[in-house]
């Protein structure tokens, strides 16, 4: 009995062998993006170019005041050009602007990174062991995900003081808090799926279940999200930083940058305006991906939960 | 059925409102900096420090002035501020009415054209014109609160001179004065607080033109017009008044912002303020006020949803 049904089983496996796929197997994803989406992916990536080479490439540096005079216009120096002139003390706009993309999209990517590492960590740790472990860190989750997030950031500001691993601590837990929420919700799916049961049921241990079958399951939608995060981040950072609180000063940052300048709007200096813009173009590109990407997938969990 | 899970939802706001107590007093109170410290500066002896302590009752365990704290600000009583001493009271009260206002204005700028605007894009969808609401909104949602603003005093104020660029207020206006000085923080307010509701409105009332009656409607050849004003808009009420709760919940953070940029003399920028001076008596004051502003908004949305679900309504 024993040997016709493994002869039975080969012929089986080696039918199987000649599709490419098992043929209930769902199709490959891929993601094919818009024209807007392409362009979006375009602006991204030449913002984390800057990231990594801005510094290197400014004409100045960012601390060096060039100009005599505060609100220089373009192509007015004397020790060299200024593209898009300076700014209220004399310093290179072109150059600060390359060198706030390091702390404005630096920072905020950090954050984002120490938000997921935190959030998928706990969540799919309440999601798989459920209980009272699961209850204890929902309940403090929901907490903090009842407050507006720049309150949570202004109270710990008023008591810590504001310095650059303060700032990325505190956006890494208040981020991490909906991050949790996604992580454990799609834990809490994937666990009650067949192949889990399957997996349970010949014996697998608990962090190879988490790991061969809750993680790649939950990696896609966890990767769309992860882009809508990073948007709000880049929003949370540069908001305290333009209201003085956040990256402080002589170190460039989008958000305070524009806080400087502000005033020279009424001479007519664009000072404020070029990090405004530097910092829109880059949320609103990441934002269009994703917004690409989940139209095509169809109404995604990442979408749902905002 | 309905009446218990409008109750749970009640007693769970309060909980709610209870941690966010715990939780700006612990933030502000344990803390390396000593407020007494502070107040005294470098010349402090260790006799006055104590005396000062012993005054501000900071010699007292944790939990006691944890207790005596949320007693004084349940009852009124919000402390003296760190900075000239005056009570928090009086410095919050009538800035809390020109933040009011403000909202309530915003609130009612917003709410109409954004509904109007959200069911008109529902209305086409797929068409370019659609397609332009969508994307501008997106685009707007994305960027920060500052960019619009920073961009209307550069257009409005600076190139056509034709609003001020600061909301400063003596007072004694006239109300056209009063009008003018108000208009860019409530242009921007009205903008952001928008985008986001007419996106909401847009995605709500598509969603329950994905349900089964609808499809109903759509098959028994109803015209398009009359399945959105008869049928899908009275669904949509509960998830709209969801929607409109949640983004005056939103106005929160954009006040924040908004209040600072325009000089204005509102409670968020008392707060920012008492942040930079790190005034704490006067933070956590003006921290309960929006959090618990915030709480009582989102607790007004869930229970919206409740009320507007049928299958609650009417239990079994």
């Amino acid at each position: 009995m024993t040997e016709i049904n493994t002869t039975k089983e080969q012929e089986v496996l080696a039918k199987l062998d000649t599709f490419d796929e098992l043929p209930d197997a769902p199709p490959k994803r891929r993601i094919k993006l818009t024209w807007v989406g392409k362009v979006s992916v375009a602006v991204v990536v030449f913002w984390l170019i800057i990231v990594v080479i801005g510094p290197y490439i400014a004409p100045f540096h960012e601390m060096d005041i060039e100009g005599d005079d505060g609100f220089l216009d373009a192509y007015s120096g004397e020790y060299g050009t200024f593209y898009l002139g300076t700014d209220y003390l004399g310093r290179d706009t072109f150059s600060r602007v390359l060198f706030g993309a390091r702390n404005t999209i630096g920072i905020s990517l950090l954050s984002t990174l120490l938000a997921y590492v935190m959030g998928i960590t706990l969540g799919i740790l309440a999601a798989v062991k459920g209980g009272w472990i699961d209850m204890i860190i929902s309940r403090i989750n929901d907490a903090i995900l009842a407050l507006p997030t720049i309150m949570l950031g202004l109270i710990v500001i008023a008591a810590l003081g504001s310095s650059i691993p303060i700032l990325i601590g505190t956006a890494a837990v208040i981020y991490a808090t909906s991050v949790f929420r996604i992580a454990r919700a799609l834990g809490q799916d994937i666990m009650v799926q067949d192949f889990v049961e399957a997996a349970k049921a010949r014996g697998e241990g608990i962090w190879w279940i988490i790991r061969a079958e809750v993680l790649p399951n939950a990696a896609m939608p966890l990767a769309t999200d992860f882009g809508l995060r990073l948007v709000f981040v880049v929003l949370f950072i540069s908001s305290l930083s333009f209201l003085g609180l956040g990256v402080q000063p002589p170190a460039s940052d989008w958000g305070s940058m524009v806080r400087e300048n502000l005033a020279g709007l009424t001479y007519g200096s664009y000072a404020a305006i070029w990090p405004a813009l530097s910092i829109a173009t880059f949320t609103i590109a990441v934002n269009l991906i994703v917004d690409d990407i989940s139209a095509k997938s169809g109404g995604s969990l990442a979408k749902k939960m905002v | 059925m309905m009446t218990q899970m409008v109750l749970r939802r009640i007693a769970i706001g309060f909980a709610t409102l209870w941690v966010v107590s715990v939780i700006v007093f612990l933030a502000t109170s344990i803390l390396p900096g000593d407020v007494a410290q502070i107040i005294l500066g470098q010349s402090a002896t260790p006799e006055t420090l104590a005396a000062l302590r012993a005054e501000l009752g900071m010699d007292q365990p944790g939990y006691i002035r944890y207790f005596s704290w949320l007693g004084n600000m349940v009852s009124g009583d919000l402390g003296i501020s760190k900075a000239g001493g005056a009570t928090i009271s009086s410095l919050i009260g009538g800035r809390l009415g020109n933040t009011m206002m403000m909202a309530g204005i915003v609130a009612l700028i917003s709410i109409p054209i954004s509904v109007a605007l959200g069911l008109w894009a529902a209305m086409h969808p797929g068409t370019w014109l659609d397609r332009v609401v969508t994307f501008v909104t997106l685009s707007l949602i994305s960027v920060p609160e500052f960019f619009i603003a920073t961009v209307l005093v550069l257009i409005l104020a600076v190139e056509l001179h034709w609003l001020p660029s600061t909301a400063y207020m003596t007072g004694n206006e006239t109300f056209l004065q009063l009008l003018k000085a108000l208009a860019m923080p409530l242009i921007t307010l009205v903008i952001v607080v928008s985008a986001q509701m007419i996106r909401m409105t847009r995605a709500g009332i598509l969603n329950v033109m994905s349900s089964p009656y609808i499809e109903m409607a759509i098959l028994k050849g109803v015209p398009r017009r009359r399945i959105i004003l008869r049928h899908a808009f009275f669904n949509a009420i509960g998830p709209i008044v969801n929607v409109i709760a949640l983004n005056l919940a939103y106005l929160v953070s954009g006040v924040v912002i908004v209040e600072t940029i325009f000089a204005y003399p509102g409670l968020a920028k008392l707060m920012i303020d008492g942040v930079q001076t790190r005034d704490l008596p006067l933070v956590q004051a003006c921290a309960m006020i929006f959090c618990g502003t915030y709480v009582v908004l989102i607790l007004i949305a869930d229970i919206a949803s409740i009320l507007s679900n049928p299958r609650l309504r009417q239990p079994k």
